[in-house]
């Protein structure tokens, strides 16, 4: 098992350094620079200034050398400082992003569990019955709604006519004259919309996957020695079928990993949450090069791991795989 | 993406209208209620929250160009001039000023007893010091071009500072309205590391609070501000970058403050309920939407076809539908109503007869039947580029691209993200047409925007623009400070303007600014509303927020 995981860990190496030479090639040939905000344009900045700026960042030189320069920082795990005006370092603005979105994809990543599982089973064990149908129409509707019409659709109704939910942020503007109980109702309040409408759109996939899952696995020679034996319909699904067919949903999970820092720039725009997805967006339309890489690397070293995690935990979790 | 709007001659301080850029409406009846019914005597207290959509970049004035930094900065920092509300000149942190009779230097005497945010006081030597941070060449800041022109700078005494130009310049005085930078505070720091980008202290009517970001802004009033303190205790910015969102905030009570757009305006605030609650404000923005035409191109070096292209298109069509009436017909480079302005210039109302007649007197006839004009086998096609990102140029780009082409004028639009079309069209002048907007200039030296030295790449005149008059007419135009003189200039370059036709003149858009209804004092004027935010009140029995 070791040196399998120090190979594995070993060809990471190669495998993100190719990753970021790409990524900082590709994203130096969209035309626009870092300074094109503040100078095309504007007629108080002249050629010779927009030359001093350029050489202030870097710009002015070659592409291979930019590159060195930012490989030399980044092997000393320092990601630069912003290219916005504000150039502030990279690693302050995205930990200041990063535990929003972490914790709005975990909530809902968990919220997809919770019920796309049992919608899952349930259909496939009464396959083809009304509840079946009902769930496959209910999810697919939540799979093709448009997250950002159904957000308004329910800031409109439950948030201003009603009442009832926050519609902005992800804190009240008292926020701060609360106790600590108060602050997180008043969080979890603020969160009750934003998690539901990022995970409606998940549920049809993931319980559309255990369906499948789980219609495979009760075809197998096994479930029907369970069966023979004698054994309860509830043990049979709860503790031999399911067990099986949850051992997939471990990849997905491994392959959600870098996920949880990716967030949705449409999503965070309406409900106005300063999440990872806007500093990205905003990144790239700036074209704040340390910034964009910064993210790119973090999410490239997340989906190596969560790669090697998902196939350590199918290792762990698969006694077939394991002794193979 | 409205940061990306295109600018001319602005300063951070100024930019408090351009933010309110979200244009337009219908509806006139209620839009002047300002007057509010009974109001009790101002009082102190409460909170104005704002919406705003993108958060603030820095809030060191010097570094920032975004409209956000601009408005914050603008209440926390003090130029020596400010514009009025009737955009003449007066004074800020500068008393009174002397120009002497060359028009080559100007003497300011400041203020005496103004204190910084934080007790230090101000003086002549911090207004020197922030000429330096200007023209310093390790300061990374856009503001540096106007500074440059300043042959000495000197601190006379403690209170007085004096400037002087080789060359005289009609907007020195006015360049003098950006904001002052605490030198106690800066001097002998790296001005790109310094933490006043993130906790600013300025001289202005509000002193910095706390910063969230992406989240808000808070400041609170100046008790020491020199012009007394204001009445509203607490500004808040609040970001919510999605305009629907913000709307849905404002009618749930927890924005007092936002731009409109023009669907929003007439469509969405015509209720008893929200005309109790809020007031609506339009006037027009410092701003103004246009076609230019590449004139390196041969089919545009005729000025007949450039007529008759403005006499093809209808402005009023374009306003109302993309607008919803919200703005009016564009004439020239300057807004209606502002001193520069001249309303007799030749005007281009919708006549598609006379566009036939100009394009036929200039050659161009449709020989082949195909509903194309052509002249000796060439088609009259061209292609109108415009930035993504911006609906208003796109659609009125699709209006005009029908009423052309029933005069026989075949027009194709692209649109392209705004890096790539500056880089790749803009810049080098590899374009056809082009619909683009100016905003911000209050001052009417536009010699970059119309010069013929400014065609080079990445120049402001890339329409490539010649005409020697003009250029002499904007050289004395920037040259003398007598407003008369320059007003003559001005107009005869309209005039030449009009004529030429190098841009057709689209629209001049509105702000559509709308405020709750307990805020009293507000004054509408050619400087829009903020002008006198220091003096808007809540009356004692309606304030909402007392912390």
């Amino acid at each position: 098992m070791l040196p399998y995981l120090f190979k594995r860990l070993l060809l990471m190496v190669p495998l993100l350094l190719g990753i970021t030479l790409i990524s900082f090639v590709v994203i130096h040939l969209a035309p626009g620079e870092p300074t094109d905000l503040q100078t095309q344009l504007n007629p108080e900045v002249s050629a010779e200034l927009q030359q001093r700026l350029r050489a202030q960042y870097d710009l002015d030189q070659p592409l291979m050398v930019q590159y060195g320069k930012w490989l030399g920082r980044l092997v000393r795990l320092d990601f630069g400082d912003s290219f916005s005006q504000d150039r502030r370092p990279v690693t302050a603005k995205i930990a200041e992003r990063l535990p929003v979105t972490i914790l709005i994809n975990v909530l809902s990543i968990g919220l997809i569990l919770v019920v796309a599982v049992p919608i899952g089973i349930l259909s496939a064990v009464r396959r083809n019955s009304h509840f079946d149908r009902l769930t496959t129409v209910f999810v697919f509707v939540g799979f093709a709604t448009p997250s950002f019409w159904l957000a308004l659709l329910l800031m409109d109704v439950l948030g201003v006519r009603y009442g009832l939910f926050p519609i902005v942020g992800l804190k009240s503007l008292g926020y701060d004259y609360l106790s600590w109980s108060g602050r997180v109702f008043d969080m979890a309040h603020h969160l009750v919309l934003p998690v539901f409408v990022s995970a409606f759109g998940g549920l049809a996939g993931f319980s559309r996957y255990m369906r499948a899952n789980m219609l495979e696995v009760i075809r197998q020679d096994y479930i029907l020695t369970a069966r023979a034996k004698g054994l309860t319909e509830k043990a049979v699904i709860c503790k031999h079928a399911l067990r099986n067919a949850l051992l997939p949903v471990i990849t997905i999970l491994g392959l959600s990993v870098p996920g949880l820092i990716g967030g949705s720039v449409i999503f965070e725009t309406i409900f106005a949450i300063p999440g990872m997805g806007k500093l990205f967006y905003d990144g790239v339309m700036m074209r704040d090069y340390p910034l964009i890489m910064g993210i790119l690397v973090i999410g490239a070293v997340l989906t190596l791991v969560g790669n090697l995690l998902a196939d350590l935990g199918y290792a762990l979790a698969d006694p077939r795989i394991r002794h193979s | 993406m409205n940061s990306l709007n295109n600018r001319i001659g602005l300063f951070a301080g100024l930019l408090v209208l351009c933010c309110l850029w979200l244009v337009c409406g219908c509806d006139r009846r209620d839009d002047n209620l300002a007057g509010q019914g009974k109001t009790g005597p101002p009082t102190a207290g409460d909170t104005l929250i704002i919406g705003s959509g993108a958060d603030a970049v820095t809030l060191l004035p010097v570094l920032a160009s975004d409209g956000t930094s601009g408005d914050i900065n603008g209440l926390v920092y003090d130029g020596l001039v400010r514009y009025d509300k009737d955009l003449n000149i007066e004074g800020e942190l500068a008393e009174r000023w002397d120009i002497s009779p060359d028009n080559l230097t100007l003497t300011f005497h400041l203020r005496q007893g103004v204190r910084w945010h934080d007790g230090a006081p101000f003086t002549a030597e911090d207004v020197l010091f922030t000429y330096r941070l200007l023209v310093d060449p390790n300061t990374p800041t856009a503001y540096a071009e106007r500074y440059r022109q300043v042959a000495t700078a000197e601190v006379l005494d403690a209170h007085t500072f004096r400037v002087r130009y080789l060359k005289p310049l009609a907007t020195a005085l006015i360049s003098w309205a950006f904001p002052i930078h605490p030198r106690h505070l800066l001097e002998g720091v790296e001005i790109i590391k310094s933490p006043l980008a993130s906790h600013p202290v300025g001289t202005g009517p509000y002193r910095f609070v706390a910063w969230q970001r992406g989240e808000k802004i808070v400041l609170e009033a100046n008790p020491d501000y020199f012009e007394g303190p204001p009445y509203i205790q607490r500004v808040l910015y609040r970001v919510i970058p999605d305009p629907s969102t913000m709307f849905l905030e404002m009618q749930s009570g927890g924005l007092d403050y936002m731009g409109l757009t023009p669907l929003q305006y007439a469509m969405q605030t015509d209720t008893p309920a929200f005309r109790r609650r809020f007031r609506k404000y339009h006037y027009p923005a410092f701003a103004y939407t246009y076609l230019g035409y590449n004139l390196r191109r041969p089919i545009f070096q005729d000025k007949r076809v450039r007529q008759a292209l403005s006499f093809a298109i209808d402005k009023q069509e374009i306003i109302d539908g993309v607008l919803l009436g919200f703005g009016q017909v564009a004439r020239g480079p300057y807004k209606p109503g502002s001193w520069a302005h001249n309303p007799e210039v030749q005007q281009y109302p919708y006549d598609p007869q006379r566009a036939r007649t100009l394009l036929a007197e200039a050659g161009w006839q449709d020989s082949d039947g195909d509903g194309v004009l052509d002249r000796n086998g060439q088609p009259l096609a061209f292609t109108i580029v415009t930035n993504q990102g911006n609906d208003q140029r796109i659609k009125a780009g699709e209006i005009i691209q029908r009423r052309l082409s029933e005069v026989g004028v075949k027009v194709k639009l692209r649109v392209i993200e705004w890096a790539a079309f500056l880089k790749e069209f803009i810049n080098p002048g590899n374009f056809d047409a082009t619909i683009l907007g100016w905003s911000g200039g209050i001052d009417p030296d536009v010699y970059n925007v119309w010069h013929s030295s400014k065609t080079g790449p990445g120049e402001l005149n890339f329409i490539a623009f010649h005409n020697a008059e003009v250029d002499q007419l904007l050289e004395a135009g920037r040259r003398t400070f007598d407003q008369g003189e320059r007003k003559r200039a001005y107009d005869q370059f309209q005039e030449i303007l009009a004529e030429e036709q190098p841009y057709t003149f689209l629209y001049v858009p509105e702000s559509l600014p709308v405020v709750a209804a307990r805020f009293r004092g507000i004054e509408p004027a050619p400087a829009g509303i903020m002008h006198n935010f220091t003096r808007w009140y809540v009356p004692a029995e309606e304030q909402k927020y007392s912390r």
